[in-house]
């Protein structure tokens, strides 16, 4: 067992495989940890997850059941409550807290369903051409007719609001994107050699799809899904802003901005505070998905 | 005119300073000298570090580096434009890409005239057309109005030729100036740049890989490898090069009367990067 | 080449743009349809309400075409919205068409003023960002920028009104006009900028820029973010490019390099990137509109939300479905004639 250390993995002549890949897996760490930026967004997403999966530990207050009327409504920032209490006399850093798991939720599930079914569009049509071609992309151009927030906005007023509904539009509204620059990528890829010679010997179409041309898109769309995390929450957020996302008593960040509209002007903290927190978390994928661009796809943007 | 002492130019690399011009020394009067080598050896850094033109995070250093007796090596920007376009220009390879592509050529051509001669739209026009014909250019006025996508390579880059030398420059650098053209017209091209640059005086700096081509061309040839120059020969006595590389590639160029067997192999020498 | 023969290329290049534009519209509709019928509430409710006889249900029933085939009832709303018909507005009770006509300059006039504040700001800031790449001055413009990428809008919108309205008083607050001033003068454009200036009655000018100028300068903010992030993009790459250092060897002054060489080449992607930018406000106003009263067409679309009338929600789609197909479409023809590339010559 070869040791494995810096020197082995920085190596210009790798022996095997396994070493060459590790290698260049870190070379290409060791460049992403230097934009300090990358780094940033990287530890807020992890912060995110640690919060939301502690979340019954870290926050101090039941988000859904406030405390008593009469005496704790709109109190303003302390020590007893980090970030003041709203009109239900609910501790808000709770809420806020607890809201990070919708958040989570929401990402996650849309980059889950969006990017499955973007890769699959794009490379079928860019890989196919013809007809096949035509028709995918018409239908993608058709759901890109449409701004993002407003489609999902019908989708979710049609559906009825909810948390579920809402993710379901958002992915909806999310995939032509993807789709879009999957076939992109395909339609380079389709005219190498090394998929000629797959096809020569016989590979079948999914398999070639499957196994050649979707590895090689992986990483332009995963950058372009980690870029789209910080727009997707906002859309989330405008829904829950419109009453359109998860219903109250949830506390979803941007049903809560809503909810603190009517005492902006007295109790300012109670519609700051949950946009405070969109504004990082939306923050930190933006910062790491430039910071995957400029390592991944230095031709990008310098 | 020019005269060039231990010009170095290296760029910061992961492992530290890189130099990819190592020491390169000549001087130039009126005269035609050619700078040969292969892709790496340096020749572009050369020519762009004459004129000031090493990009951004790279460095120059010099033992001597003079025009016309001007120390060009702490010139100021401001020393640098006065220079450029007046006294010293360049001819680049490729005219789709050395011209503007949303300027007509006429545009590109007065800009210079007007800013260098300091002349009046009228006349800076004139000159230009003027200059146009004199690059062999039949029909001047629909290249003046033309952008450059619209025109072939051997006409894009006359018009090159024809808006580098409109200021009447004492020295013009040509890095690989036939490169992206055709044989046919890289000839005509050559000739063009032959009679423009007899006709003024003009001291010429040829840069190409290409060695025939140089060597017919030039007076002097400078044989760079690896960032140096290993040979400097006189154009007609290129047979009698003495350094194992200059051999190296003169045997490699085919001759209609040589034998049809393979071309023999350039073998590198370790030694020659030193 | 003589006028006839080139005239046929440039009609079949038409012909196909239009076909294009057809089946996009056609999916537009067909997306719309479809979205509607998802809905889980009866349609027949919603028109005569829940205390309506048999009788009367059965009537509209069979009024709406419900008991059609799907495909026939899409062909009827085909014909609907091409004779202008969107339906009615369950709130306001008039057609739903007429209801976005009136709406829609508030939403034009915001939208342009703040384009406008986007595309002045946020192209010199650009080209500043890329002329300094890497030094201080380009890492404060992506940071500006940044933000406006990951802000909420309508958070920034509450805090903008928060801090300028009501702590300092610098900007009038919500709505278009102050109700003294809105008799002043008779709105016939709808844009009210305009119409107030046209009729010299100053006063009221104030007064509309003053209620203007918040919800402006904000969908500016987005809208510079985005325009001068492409900006220093494109600028980046150009100034890469060969052409440069040509210019650079004529001895052309620094800042000619950078504003007449580089920019006149980055204008032509930047010009599709500001009609984008329109595009990106006209969906941002939906989510400010509420929070400054703007009676524009986004507050119309978040009031039926709220209110459940679908045939208004799904209207306000369609519009801004058909206005988004619009724009892209001119942004394609304007690159076409900016770029002499890809310009016909004549």
């Amino acid at each position: 067992m070869t040791f494995v250390d810096r020197e082995w993995l920085l190596t210009e002549q790798p022996a095997s495989r396994r070493q060459a890949r590790f290698g260049q897996a870190y070379r290409t760490w060791t460049s992403f940890r230097s934009n300090r930026l990358a780094m940033v967004g990287l530890g807020i997403l992890v912060m995110l997850v640690l919060v939301a999966i502690f979340a019954d530990v870290i926050a101090p207050y039941d988000p859904l059941r406030g405390g008593d009327l009469r005496t704790a409504r709109l109190l303003p920032p302390s020590w007893t409550h980090l970030m003041g209490t709203d009109d239900q006399a609910r501790d808000i850093f709770s809420r806020l807290v607890h809201g990070s798991r919708l958040t989570l939720m929401v990402v996650a599930l849309v980059a889950v369903i969006a990017t499955p079914i973007g890769l699959l569009v794009g490379t079928t049509a860019g890989y196919f051409g013809g007809w096949v071609d035509i028709v995918l992309m018409r239908i993608t151009d058709i759901f890109l007719a449409f701004p993002r927030l407003i489609l999902a906005l019908a989708f979710v007023a049609a559906l009825g609001p909810g948390i579920e509904n809402a993710i379901i539009a958002i992915a909806i509204t999310s995939w032509p994107p993807y789709a879009r620059l999957a076939r992109a990528e395909t339609l380079t890829l389709r005219e190498q050699d090394f998929i000629n010679a797959a096809r020569l010997q016989g590979a079948s179409a999914p398999r070639i799809i499957w196994g050649y041309v979707v590895p090689l898109c992986m990483s332009s769309v995963i950058i372009r899904v980690t870029l789209d995390m910080a727009g997707i929450i906002l859309t989330a957020a405008g829904l829950g802003f419109l009453g359109l996302g998860a219903q109250p008593p949830q506390p979803e960040w941007g049903a809560m901005i809503a909810g603190g509209r009517r005492f902006l002007i007295d109790y300012w903290w109670v519609a700051t505070m949950p946009g405070l927190a969109i504004f990082v978390v939306s923050l930190g994928f933006n910062f790491l998905g430039d910071g995957l661009r400029d390592v991944l796809d230095p031709k990008g943007e310098r | 005119m020019l005269e060039v002492e231990d010009l170095r130019v290296a760029y910061p690399t992961r492992r530290g300073m890189t130099e990819v011009v190592r020491g390169v020394t000549f001087s130039l009067g009126q005269e035609r000298l050619g700078i040969v080598g292969e892709s790496g050896s340096g020749k572009s850094q050369t020519g762009r570090a004459i004129l000031g033109l090493t990009p951004s995070p790279g460095q120059v250093t010099a033992k001597r580096l003079e025009f016309d007796g001007q120390d060009l090596r702490n010139a100021t920007h401001a020393q640098w434009r006065k220079l450029r376009g007046a006294r010293m220009s360049m001819v680049m390879q490729d005219p789709k890409f050395s011209l503007n592509p949303v300027m007509t050529i006429g545009a590109q051509i007065v800009e210079v005239a007007r800013l260098k001669r300091n002349l009046s739209r009228a006349v800076a026009k004139t000159a230009a057309l003027d200059m146009l014909a004199a690059v062999q250019i039949r029909d001047p006025e629909r290249v003046f109005a033309a952008y450059p996508h619209e025109l072939s390579g051997g006409m894009g880059q006359r018009a090159m030729i024809a808006m580098m030398l409109v200021t009447e420059p004492d020295l013009l650098i040509a890095d690989e100036p036939t490169s992206a053209l055709d044989v046919t017209v890289q000839l005509e091209v050559l000739g063009i740049l032959d009679r423009l640059v007899t006709d003024r005086g003009m001291g010429l700096i040829f840069i190409s890989h290409d060695l025939r081509l140089v060597s017919s061309f030039c007076d002097r040839v400078l044989v760079m490898y690896a960032g140096r120059v290993v040979e400097e020969v006189r154009a007609d006595r290129l047979h009698e090069a003495r350094h194992p590389y200059t051999q190296g590639l003169f045997r490699c160029l085919p001759t209609i009367e040589g034998n049809a067997g393979p071309l023999p192999t350039l073998e590198r020498d370790a030694e020659w990067a030193i | 080449m003589v006028g006839r023969a080139r005239a046929l290329p440039v009609l079949t290049r038409l012909a196909k743009i239009v076909v294009s534009l057809a089946v996009t519209l056609l999916g537009l509709l067909l997306v719309t349809f479809l979205i509607g019928r998802v809905v889980p509430v009866d349609p027949v409710l919603s028109v005569v309400g829940d205390r309506a006889s048999q009788s009367t249900y059965d009537r509209v029933f069979l009024e709406l075409g419900l008991d059609q085939p799907l495909v026939v009832q899409f062909w009827m709303y085909l014909q609907d919205v091409l004779r202008g018909d969107f339906g009615d507005s369950f709130l306001t009770k008039r057609p739903i068409l007429d209801d976005i006509a009136r709406v829609f300059p508030a939403t034009l006039e915001l939208a342009t003023a703040g384009v406008l504040i986007g595309t002045i700001l946020g192209i010199p800031l650009g080209v500043l960002a890329a002329v300094k790449q890497g030094k201080l001055a380009d890492q404060i413009v992506r940071v500006v920028g940044l933000v406006g990428y990951s802000a909420p809008i309508f958070w920034l919108a509450l805090l903008g009104l928060l801090v300028f309205y009501a702590q300092l008083g610098l900007v009038a607050g919500p709505g278009r006009v102050d109700i003294t001033y809105e008799y002043d003068f008779t709105t016939k454009t709808g844009l009210l900028l305009l119409d107030t200036a046209l009729q010299g009655r100053w006063e009221a000018f104030r007064n509309v820029f003053s209620h203007l100028i918040l919800p402006a300068c904000l969908l500016g903010y987005f809208s510079m973010a985005y325009i001068s992030r492409m900006t220093r993009s494109f600028m980046l790459n150009e100034l890469h490019q060969e052409y440069v250092t040509t210019a650079r060897v004529k001895g052309v002054a620094e800042w000619r390099i950078v504003w007449v060489h580089a920019l006149k080449n980055a204008a032509v992607p930047l010009v599709t990137v500001i009609v984008l930018s329109y595009m990106n406000l006209l969906e941002g106003s939906v989510l400010t509109e509420t929070v400054f009263a703007w009676p524009g067409l986004g507050s119309y679309l978040t009031n039926s939300l709220q209110n459940a009338d679908m045939n208004a929600v799904l209207g306000c789609t369609l519009v801004i479905g058909i206005s988004f197909t619009a724009l892209n479409l001119i942004s394609d023809l304007l690159y076409s004639l900016l770029d002499p590339r890809v310009r016909r010559r004549r």
